[in-house]
């Protein structure tokens, strides 16, 4: 099936919950309400003619000036061949969605990066913990707005650049000829 | 035997040890047991370091996969935050005395990857280091280098006599083994 036609069938389905098709210059896809995202996730994989086995990709985008975070699923099927994207715009400031963990399992890593990179939380997920950086780290590092922490551990987070206050050796050696005339002066 | 850091080796290198010393190094610096410790693509050169081309087997070190066992510790990649708590917990785990080589930018200083928010910006914020070894990753002939400079500091360390402790301070070290859960 195509774009089109996968749109259409969910666009029948869910009505105003599914958005139009956006014309992108890449893959077009389509905006879905946060609300419905489990049912139409759920609907993607049982419907006979759309068959989407496989979560291919869970990410999400920052947009600090428009005050929003956009979670982005790219859906594949292996036994159809065809693929879906939907887009899912959330509040910036209280960013939560429902966990699609219960329709394919691969989004449960995915979504505890994007819990713990983007700050996304997904609620009803089984095991909602930060995968790659430490527990107790603080922030999340991919938005745009992310200041690093000046010490994790007592550990210093920058390093002091060796060549700060670095003069040249042949420098050096004017400024200390320049100084002696003076004196003798 | 006292704490061995690496700001005080200024101090030992300069004493001439004495002939029994000497025997006793000898022995030391023919059998440094490194740990094997590769977190990047430092890792593969410290592979081929210990491989049949560079063979550093042919000064007496071998490669241990337990840190009790080890002399040295050759740092060999990208230290992230998250690994540098079990490199520091590693490196308590070393007997005394142990030496550290820090191999490769990323070790030394974060490298490449110094901008990034995962990456600690050098081993030697949490660990003494004795040898820093340039490179992106180092070739097997400078990490052999840098274990013959291990070994000049082995042989030069005065063993009976009590070690002149200049300046014993730690350095940053910070994580608090005590309060693990």
């Amino acid at each position: 099936m195509t774009f089109e036609e996968i749109h259409q069938r969910l666009a029948a389905k869910f009505g105003d919950r599914v958005g139009p098709l956006a014309p992108a210059n890449k893959d077009p896809w389509a905006p879905v309400q946060p609300a419905a995202i489990l049912e139409v996730c759920r609907f993607l994989q049982e419907d006979p003619d759309l068959a989407f086995d496989c979560l291919m990709n869970l990410s999400s985008v920052d947009w600090p000036k428009k005050n929003q975070i956009e979670v982005v699923y790219h859906f594949w099927s292996y036994s159809k061949q065809h693929s879906f994207i939907a887009k899912c715009l959330l509040d910036r400031g209280r960013p939560e969605i429902a966990s699609i963990e219960s329709v394919w399992k691969s989004a449960d890593w995915l979504e505890r990066e994007q819990f713990d990179l983007m700050g996304v939380v997904f609620t009803g997920h089984p095991d909602l913990r930060r995968i790659m950086l430490p527990d107790d780290w603080v922030g999340n590092p991919l938005r745009k707005d992310y200041k690093e922490q000046a010490e994790w551990h007592n550990i210093t987070t920058t390093r002091e650049s060796p060549l700060d206050g670095f003069v040249r050796l042949d420098e050096l050696v004017k400024k200390k000829a320049s100084e002696k005339k003076e004196v003798l002066q | 035997m006292s704490k061995h850091y690496a700001q005080d080796i200024g101090s030992v290198v300069s004493t001439k040890a004495s002939f029994i010393d000497e025997i006793i190094n000898l022995a030391r610096k023919s059998s440094i047991f490194y740990l094997l410790f590769g977190l990047a693509c430092c890792g593969i050169e410290l592979m081929q370091t210990g491989g049949p081309r560079a063979d550093i087997d042919r000064f007496g070190s071998v490669p241990r996969a337990t840190p009790r066992q080890s002399d040295l510790m050759i740092v060999a990649g990208t230290l992230t935050y998250k690994m540098a708590e079990r490199c520091r917990l590693l490196y308590e785990q070393m007997a005394e005395p142990k030496y550290v080589i820090s191999m490769g930018s990323c070790a030394s200083c974060g490298g490449l990857f110094q901008y990034a928010y995962s990456v600690c910006k050098g081993v030697d914020k949490l660990v003494p280091v004795d040898i820093y070894v340039p490179g992106c990753p180092p070739r097997p002939e400078a990490l052999t280098e840098g274990l013959l400079r291990v070994q000049d500091k082995i042989i030069r360390e005065r063993w009976f006599s009590e070690r002149k402790m200049i300046g014993q301070k730690q350095p940053g070290l910070g994580i608090d083994y005590k309060v693990t859960a």
